[in-house]
Order: C-alpha cells, then structure tokens, then sequence
C-alpha cells in the first residue's frame, strides 16, 4: 500500500516535467510567424474580397433555389466573416446599397435612417436612410437550412484554433439535426486534435440518445466535462453491460484526472518556489559572504519592481520591450542602493550581525515610505506584454499560465549565471575565499572590502532581478518586500548558508510543500504550518539543509 | 538556583551576593534611584490628576493618564526585551508575541466579564462568536471567566510558549541570526493564525468593546488612574526582579553566555538551561506588560504580533542602551512619546523618522542614551554589551 501514492508522485513528476519541456518547445515556434506572413496574408485578403463580393451578388441576385447553394458555397468559403454574413442574411440584416452595390451589414433597423456597417470590412458607415438600403430577401426554408449551417459554420474557418474552440463547445450540443452535417465536416477535417474533439461530440450524442456501447470505447480517456457528464449518465443506464462498461471508463478518467491534479499542484509549487528562490539567492549571497542579515532585501527587490513600472511609464507603447529593458536596469538601480546601503551604514558595522539587522531595517523603513511619499501608497499597474499573457493548454484538464512559466525559466538562468559567476570568475573565487576565512583571504591579498562592495551589489542587482520578475504576477506597492522578507529568510535558513545549491532546493520545496498543503489546509494554514516547519526543522539542523562543512563552518 | 546554572561541581563563584538574591537590587543606588523616579513620576501623575479640576493648567487629563499608561507597559515590554538582548545576548524579533498573548489572556477575561451586555445579548458566547454562527465556547475559553485563572494565564501562555519553543532552540545552540530569524518568525506564524477567524480569537477584528475588569468599569476615570498606578507598580516589580536576576550569580552567568558562549560551557556550566530560564522569565514579564495594556486601549488585535512591533521594541532598547534595564524605560518612553507626537503632526514622517532612528542608534549610539549619560558623568560603566558581543 504505502509503495504506490509513492510511484505515483514519482510518475507524476516525470510527466510535468516532460509537459513543461514540450511546453517551452510549442512556445518557442510560433513567436516570429506574424511577420513573416504579413504581405502574402494581405493579397489572400483582397482575393478573397473579391471572391466573397461575386458570392454575395450570387445571394442578393439568386433564384430561392440558387441561393440555398450560395449559402452553402459561402459556408464552405472557410471565408472568416461568413458566419456574420449568414447569421445577418437570417436575420434580414444583410443588405446592398442601391447606389454603390456594397453589401452593408444592419446595426439598427429603427425609423427612416438605419444604422449600417460595411460587410466586407466591418467599418462603420454611419446612417443612411432605409431606402437606399436593399435588404436581400430570405424565406423559412433559407432559415432552417442557415440553422444547421450556422451550428457547424465555425467547423470551417482556416485557423485550426478556432475550430479547436468550436468543436469543443459543440460536446454535449449536438442534436439531431446537426449530425449529418457533422459527419460531414468530420469525415473532412484534416486537423487530428479538431477531428477526434468532433468524434468525441458525436459520440456524446450517441451515447445519450443510442446507448452505443462503441461511444463508450471513444470517450474512453478524455479529459472533458462533457464526456464525464455522458458517461455518468449511461453508467445510470439500466443495461448492465453499458453501465458496466462506462464505469469502467470513468475510473480510468479520474486516474488520469488525478495525475493532472498531481502535475498541476506541482506547477504551481514550483512556480512559487522559483519565486522564493529568486527572492532568496541574492540574500542568501550577502548573507553567506558577509554574515550580513539584509532587512532591506525586501525593499530592494520593491525598487526593482518600481523600475519595470517606471520603464513602462516611459515606454507606453510597447510594455514589452519596457520589461526586457527593465531586466538590465531593475538590476542596476538595486545593485546601485544596494552598494550606497554597504558603504553608508554595513561598513561601519562590520561583525557585528545584530546591529547590521536592525540598521538595515531602519533602512527598509525609510525605503518604503520613501515610495510612498514620492510615487504613492497606493499599488502601481504593472502591464504584462502579450507574449506573456495566456496560458498554455497541455489537455483539456491541465493548462499553464505563461507568465509563470516564463519567471521560472528567469529563474533558472539567474540562477545559472549567479552559479556560473561564482565558479567561473575572479571574482567568485575571492568571494568563496572571503566566506571561508576572512582573515586569511586578506592574507593572501584579496582586497576585502572590494569583495564586500562587490557581492553586496550583486546581491542587491539579484534582489532587483526578483522585483522585476514579481511585478509580473504581484500587484507593485510600497509594501511588496515585506510580503517576501520572512519567506525568504525561511528559505536562506532552511537552505543552509552560503550555499547557492542549497536555496535552490530549500526554495523548491518550500515553494511546493505549501502548494501541497493548500487545497488541504488552506493558504493561511498552510503558510502557518510551513513555518512551524521551519521553526522545528532548524532544532533539528541549526545550519540547514546543507551546512557548510570542515574548518569554513565556525563562523 | 545554583543546580539550574551548573551541571555539577562547577567552580563556585565568588561571594559578592552575601544578602538574598532578591533583596540585592534594593542595596543598589542607581536601582534605588530608579525606583524613586518612577514612584514619584506616578505619584505626581495621579496626584495632579486627582487634586486639580480639569480645565486646571496643572490637571493632568484621563487621556493623558491612560497614555503615560501606556508608555508604561512598553517600558516593561521594553525591560523584558533588555533581559533577553543586554545580558543574555539573544536579540528576539518576536517578543511581540509574548507581549500579544498576554495581552490576548487578559482580552479573553474581559470578554467574558461583558457577559450578556454585548451587542446580540448572549450570556455565554462573546459577540464575534455569535457573529460567525458558533454554537458553543471552543474548549480554550473555558476557565477565562474566572479572574485568577486568567490572570495565571497571562504569564503561563507565554512562558510555556517560551519554555516549549526556547527548549527546542537552546537545547540545539540556534543562536545568534538564525534565532533572531527564527523568533521573527514565530511571531509571524502567530500573527497570521490569529487573523484567522477559525482560531476562535475574533480573527482580524481582536477582541474589543470591554466593559469591566474584576467589577471596575472600565470606562470610569478611577479605574483608569488605577490601571495607570498598575502599571507602574508593575514596572517597578518587574524591573526589581531583572535587577535581582541579573546581580545574581545566574545575571553573572548569563553575561559570561552572553561574552563568551562556548567557554562557559566549557567552564562547566548549563548554558542552555540559563538561556532558557531567562528566556522564560523575560517572555512571562512581556505578557504582563501585554495585560496591562490591554484594558488601557480597550482592544487586542492580531496586529500586536506583527514582526515590526517586535523589532520595535529592540530599536527602543538600543536607543535607551543595552544592558542598563533604566536604558530601556527610557528608550521606550521616548521613542513612544516622539511617535505620539509625530504621527499626530505629520504621520508620513514618522516611518522616516524610526528608520533614521534604527540606522543612527546603531552606527552612532551603540551604547545608547544610558551610554552617553554614563560618559558624561565620568563613572565607571555597569556591565555594557561589548563591541563585538553578537
């Protein structure tokens, strides 16, 4: 018993994280296509103006027999705007100008002067009076046949998303009428995830109106709402055999519901966590280096997030861009403070942690009321760029918000380069030797106090890094270092010091241990029982989960 | 108290205490000192308060009165800290949550004394119960209808809170950052679980709206001059006993902890057990500050947990001067005095102007006012923290 919840986290970890990986991978295609297309998209546009124009003089023009096949020639035209057309044709509310023979849509059609807009463009074109207006004329059959038209209509359009979307809705929609036009469109449907949605609506219908024991074997494994609702509905059923068998279909859906359950709850941790971590590693640097206890990391990390806000200030027109450039400059601006704050008041407190805290909490302080008094107490709008907004959609059970998606990838690469700076340059080599033995690193020449300047200020730019990253998914106010400090500190201490390794993992864990706790404990709770962790756990390892070890650990 | 601090044979320390511990502090001039300022800053308060009718240049108002009572409370919340942070060396960020548990002890009987004179008229429940839809008192407000048990619970929830969790810390040598980090945020764990409505401590809102306390109502002038005179008194004691602790030979011992933590427990003694039966005493004095304040303002709220009230009360001490005790009344009074002033003023500059006070007491005044009046008059020091004493 206790081997299998065990297998199955296990199991579950695997599949998130070959999700997240096929994820980033569907991210990265489509971003530079827009442009690539725009010339060859416009000569599509006005071939297929023309095109829709000659079908609509067709409409306007036609015998009742002729224009039943106009509108199926229109609805198979994959033409966008067809759906408008039609749905307005049945409601008396497509039209042609007597003058100029443009084909008008009616906005309103009360008194002399109706409101119109062009059909093919969709620009308003003001009032004009009803009689120059010349409505194309339908009769009941055109209604019906344009019914079961406009029900599948959306089945036909080019984009694949769209008729993603539709064929979604249709689950659990479809009556009688619809299926042979359904069969239709399914049999032609080229796209695999539209056609098998398609099968799936069908077989809803089946199910719920032939009791299909082979419907049963098609909703087998799907993750919709819809195709749980049928099965539930035939496992009432009074044939043993259907009920039997949609039972059986609907454990294995709630197995795989789980597992998505498992994959999300472990997004979501991870995504916190990878906050954590990134709110964590520049304190854990100036702590593991200087001793220093950095009240005012949380602040700093709050001027980080006023720089992105105040980038995008200055670019309003492309947040985008603004956010990109806050990268380099939320790291400068803190880094900047962050060196003022060592030289004006760390120096010359120098071993002497205690005091170092509470001046540097004064200083968080005068931080924040500083932002109040000079931009304001109230929370700033912070706009998250398009190509960050969104979610991705893994299966119909299991969706992944983009931004958060996009902080934890940030999140590694901080992390990458902080590792690489620390393993890979001079300078982190003099900080290492500096964090192992002070007196001795001097001894053998490293300037301390450089060292002190400088990791102070990588430390604080990380803490700038962490507030641009949070002004994405946080509302930005005077008070958003607070809300971070003491999980950060939760994080540094739980890590181990000086240990950049060490803040990944405590971070990580942290980060999912609370999103664990959550559904079961609630927010509040689970915070309360993370720290109560912590408190216990630190009993247990004063120095964390990866102390430093040999002559480096008395310090 | 000699097994407390030694394991066995330790060495026996000299024999400067000849009289009883506890009588030692009244021998003392600068205790005595002490002492006769604040009976007689009492003494005066009340008798200006009684002798003159109000509209008097001389009458001191019941507002006034009930504010010095105040600023009385943080002194011992103050003296508390002191204890821990002058001659123990354990700067606690969370002793906030000693003070608010005391506070929330005393909040609880007073609730339970308004009885059916409450808004919905229930005898047995308090209003925000009612509110919420509870049918019965949880288990933990049993008992708090009854004066001595609550006023026992005012020092036992947060001495056994300090003993539980000050066992766990000492007995594992957390010290230093870590266990200001790791008080911090005990007091930050509590903060959020008293918001909760569920714990049955009415959530955001506290407890508020008392009526009397031990038949007293609570609204008359007398009561609250005789609060104020309380809350003297209880500073009084309060300091007389971390005098007589810290002139003690386990005072003598803490320091040595507090200098050189690793050679005292080489030198044979129980660190951990007189970190923790400082730790225990300074948390019990925190919660009586946290009772007395309590009926003063007429409210307990999870506020009082908040991590800057905590560090705070640290900045008060270090203004006033570590390891003086007098150091912290006086820091407490006036930075509280200074804030009363300025939030009235101007309440945007008051955050600016605590910040500056954190960066300049320490860069500058590491031996706070105690520091510079010892200076000045040119007398050899009390035992002051030393420089690198972390």
């Amino acid at each position: 018993m206790s081997i299998r919840p065990s297998l199955r986290s296990a199991l579950s970890t695997l599949t998130a994280l070959l999700m997240l990986l096929s994820a980033a991978a569907v991210q990265a295609a489509p971003q530079a296509a827009p442009d690539a297309q725009a010339t060859p998209q416009q000569q599509k546009v006005n071939a297929q103006d023309t095109q829709a124009a000659a079908l609509l003089n067709q409409l306007a023009d036609g015998s009742y027999h002729n224009k039943a096949k106009t509108i199926e020639q229109i609805a198979d035209s994959s033409d966008e705007r067809a759906r408008q057309w039609l749905e307005a044709f049945a409601a008396n509310k497509l039209a042609r100008l007597e003058d100029s023979g443009e084909f008008v849509i009616i906005i309103k059609n009360r008194g002399r002067h109706w409101t119109i807009a062009n059909a093919l463009t969709g620009e308003p074109m003001g009032k004009r009076s009803r009689r120059d207006i010349d409505v194309i004329r339908v009769n009941n059959q055109l209604r019906n046949q344009l019914q079961d038209i406009l029900s599948v209509i959306d089945l036909k359009v080019s984009d694949p998303e769209r008729r993603l979307a539709a064929a979604r809705d249709l689950r659990g929609k479809v009556t009688a009428e619809m299926t042979s036009q359904l069969r239709k469109v399914y049999v032609d449907e080229d796209h695999a995830e539209v056609k098998s949605a398609l099968e799936e609506a069908l077989a809803i219908y089946q199910l719920d109106t032939q009791q299909d024991p082979e419907a049963i074997e098609i909703l087998d494994g799907s993750l919709s709402s819809e195709a749980r609702a049928a099965l539930n509905r035939a496992a009432q059923s009074d044939q043993p055999e259907l009920a039997a068998a949609a039972k059986k279909a609907l454990s294995g859906i709630q197995d795989k519901l789980k597992l998505n359950r498992a994959a999300e709850t472990l997004y979501f941790g991870l995504s916190l966590g990878s906050v954590l971590v990134l709110a964590a590693i520049g304190l854990a640097i100036t702590f593991g280096v200087m001793g220093v206890i950095n009240m005012a990391h949380g602040e700093l990390m709050m001027l980080g997030a006023y720089t992105t806000w105040g980038m995008q200030q200055l670019l309003p027109d492309s947040p985008g861009l603004a956010l990109v450039l806050s990268i380099p400059a939320g790291f400068l601006v803190a880094a900047l403070v962050g060196i003022g704050i060592e030289r004006s008041v760390i120096r010359h407190l120098q071993g002497r942690p205690l005091e170092t805290l509470l001046a540097t909490f004064g200083i968080s302080l005068i931080l924040q009321q500083l932002v109040r008094t000079v931009i304001s107490p109230l929370n700033r709008t912070v706009i998250t760029p398009e190509w960050m907004s969104g979610s991705i959609m893994i299966n119909e059970a299991l969706s992944l918000t983009l931004n958060r998606l996009y902080i934890m990838g940030f999140a590694a690469l901080v992390f990458i380069g902080l590792m690489m700076i620390m393993r890979k340059t001079r300078l982190g080599l003099e900080v290492r030797a500096v964090t192992q033995n002070r007196a001795m690193a001097r001894a053998m020449g490293i300037r301390a106090t450089r060292v002190d300047i400088m990791t102070f200020g990588l430390g604080s730019g990380v803490a700038g890094l962490a507030g641009v990253a949070l002004s994405q998914i946080t509302n930005v106010g005077p008070n958003l270092g607070q809300n971070y400090i003491i999980d950060s500190f939760m994080v540094v201490v739980f890590g181990g010091v000086g240990n950049l390794w060490g803040t990944l993992v405590a971070g990580l864990s942290l980060g999912t241990l609370n999103q664990l706790l959550e559904p079961w404990a609630g927010a509040v709770l689970a915070k309360i029982v993370v720290l109560v962790f912590i408190i216990l756990f630190i009993q247990k390892r004063p120095r964390g989960l990866f102390p430093q070890k040999g002559r480096a650990a008395e310090g | 108290m000699s097994d407390l601090i030694s394991s066995h044979q330790a060495p026996s320390a000299n024999a400067v205490n000849s009289r009883h511990w506890l009588a030692q502090p009244f021998t003392e001039k600068a205790t005595q000192r002490f002492l006769l300022v604040l009976l007689g800053a009492v003494a005066l308060v009340s008798v200006l308060h009684l002798a003159f009718p109000e509209g008097h240049p001389l009458h001191v108002s019941t507002y006034t009165v009930t504010l010095l009572g105040k600023y009385l409370c943080y002194a011992l919340l103050a003296v508390a800290v002191d204890l821990i942070w002058g001659y123990l060396g354990i700067l606690s960020l969370g002793h906030g949550a000693f003070f608010a548990l005391g506070g929330y002890a005393m909040g609880m009987y007073l609730m339970r004394q308004i009885g059916d004179r409450g808004v919905y008229g229930n005898p047995d429940l308090p209003d925000f119960m009612v509110f919420l839809n509870w049918d019965s008192l949880p288990w933990y407000w049993h008992g708090f209808d009854m004066a001595w048990f609550a006023f026992a619970m005012v020092v036992l929830a947060p001495g056994i809170l300090a003993l539980v969790f000050g066992f766990l810390a000492f007995r594992s040598r957390v010290t230093g950052v870590y266990l200001s980090i790791i008080t911090q945020a005990l007091t930050f764990a509590l903060m959020l679980a008293f918001f909760r409505n569920e714990m049955g401590f009415g959530g955001n809102n506290g407890l508020t709206d008392f009526k009397d306390l031990l038949g007293f109502d609570l609204r008359s002038d007398a009561t609250r001059l005789g609060l104020f005179i309380g809350s003297g008194l209880a500073l009084a004691v309060g300091y007389i006993l971390c005098r007589a602790i810290v002139s003690s030979k386990l005072g003598r011992v803490s320091v040595a902890c507090r200098d050189a933590e690793a050679r005292t427990r080489f030198l044979g003694y129980r660190v951990e057990r007189v970190q923790l039966f400082v730790f225990v005493i300074s948390a019990m004095l925190a919660g009586v500050a946290g009772a007395f304040y309590v009926p003063q303002v007429g409210i307990i709220n999870p506020g009082e947990f908040s991590p800057l009230f905590s560090i705070e009360v640290v900045v008060w001490v270090a203004l006033g001067g570590r390891a003086t005790l007098y150091g912290a009344v006086i820091g407490a009074l006036l930075v509280n005095y200074a804030k009363t002033v300025f939030t009235g003023i101007m309440p945007d500059a008051w955050l600016f102007a605590l910040g500056a006070l954190f960066v300049l007491v320490t860069v500058f005044l590491p031996q706070g006012i105690a520091g510079l009046m010892q200076q000045r008059f040119r007398r050899r020091p009390e035992p002051t923290a030393e420089e690198n004493a972390a």
